[in-house]
């Protein structure tokens, strides 16, 4: 399968699944109920996301494929999740600030991909973008909290800045399926996403990291050791018995 | 031959899983019905939220009640554009979820942006009236409803969040 518009929605769906999926590992050790439940439900919204770009996918590979067999059925190297997604929980503090560099991403790359030539693609951003509005308000709004709350909470949020920092920049770099664009221009999405993020860890009280060295390969399937882990849980109910349905 | 009319109709008496008092109907989630034949319908529904686990049922709750009419080949369709809205809900569906104990979405105008501790919208409680309510959480029980709790008579309730 050639087709980069494939490649590209098994890209946008993986970071969603993968990010949903390290969400729900939360479910149940939340510091709070309502928090718990607050990000069980962006897991929610992100799993549904991303079965709806699987589905897209499937179809546009034919076959048997279903949003199923892609989910279930590929290996590490066919995955294309960014590596942010994939990086263990950390703390509290370092969850929520994941989730707000991530959600800042796709917020700003689905404002330009509703206006996508492909009609699919911008149906589903359109649909993504109002769920993700809410994570990029929920998020920042504890970056700001825990960053400028206790000694504690502010050194322990500057560990995580430091943690991801990393990561982030593999975010605003094409991989070889995204350069048709669909009517993306990253080069906006970077500019808007670095402005968003230096006014909240600003009014955060942290300091932008001064790392410029960025990880990379998540997006053409050379992960980390943590994918691994997390496919063979995610996965094992279809690889031990082929076919399981409800 | 059962006509869209009817169906239209039947809608009336398909209750989203998770808020039974609200039928599809009242959701606004069915945009289009397509008798094809005596054996063939579609129908067009749009989802709420992305990971909205009632949609599945409520497929399955759509496809029985049309084979149940005789329909032999019955599509459910979905479609995510345009994105589904709180304007879309039925008056009386705000009503009945009042009455039910959840406040019903405040206007379109009032949906959440992305800044950080912005001014609350004033939301009724179903319970006393007042409109001294606090949020808790934007996140509540289902996608679509958040957290909030009365100031006055104290009782916490959901709020069917715009969107």
């Amino acid at each position: 399968m050639h087709d980069p518009l494939f490649h590209y929605c098994l890209f946008l769906a993986d970071s969603a699944l993968i990010l949903g999926h390290r969400n729900s590992e939360w479910c149940g050790h939340g510091p709070v109920l309502e928090q718990d439940i607050a990000l069980t439900n962006i897991a929610l919204d992100l799993i549904g996301q991303a079965r709806n770009l699987y589905q897209y996918a499937a179809s546009i590979q034919g076959g048997d494929a279903t949003e199923d067999t892609l989910a279930y059925l590929r290996d590490e190297r066919a995955y294309k999740n960014c590596l942010l997604v994939e990086l263990p929980n950390g703390h509290w503090g370092q969850t929520v600030l994941r989730q707000f560099f991530f959600s800042t991403y796709q917020y700003y790359l689905f404002q330009q991909l509703i206006n996508s030539t492909d009609v699919q693609l911008a149906a589903i951003a359109e649909k993504s973008l109002k769920e993700v509005t809410y994570h990029v308000r929920w998020s920042s709004e504890w970056v700001i909290r825990l960053g400028d709350g206790t000694e504690e909470s502010k050194q322990k949020m500057e560990e995580a800045v430091d943690n991801l920092w990393s990561y982030t920049g593999e975010l605003f770099v094409p991989a070889a399926y995204e350069t048709p664009g669909f009517g993306v221009d990253l080069n906006v999405v970077q500019m808007q996403w670095q402005q968003k993020v230096a006014a909240i860890l600003d009014e955060a009280t942290l300091a932008l990291s001064q790392q410029g060295w960025m990880q990379k390969g998540g997006k053409e399937g050379t992960h980390t050791e943590h994918l691994g882990y997390i496919l063979a849980e995610m996965q094992s109910l279809q690889r031990t018995y082929p076919g399981a349905r409800w | 031959m059962v006509n869209e009319a009817t169906i239209w109709k039947l809608f009336e008496n398909i209750f989203d899983p998770e808020v039974p008092v609200l039928s599809i109907l009242d959701l606004g989630i069915v945009r289009e019905v397509h008798v094809k034949s005596k054996q063939e319908v579609e129908v067009v529904i749009t989802p709420t939220y992305s990971g909205c686990p009632a949609m599945d049922v409520i497929g399955m709750s759509i496809r029985m009640a049309l084979l149940q009419e005789g329909f032999t080949q019955v599509q459910v369709k979905q479609v995510l554009s345009p994105a589904w809205t709180t304007d879309w809900m039925s008056e009386s569906g705000k009503q009945k979820l009042k009455a039910y104990g959840i406040a019903p979405p405040n206007h379109k105008q009032l949906v959440c942006t992305p800044d950080a501790f912005q001014e609350e919208e004033a939301v009724q409680c179903p319970h006393c009236g007042s409109y001294h309510t606090q949020l808790v959480s934007r996140f509540g029980s289902t996608a679509c409803k958040a957290l909030y709790q009365c100031n006055d008579c104290q009782e916490p309730f959901d709020y069917f969040k715009c969107h």
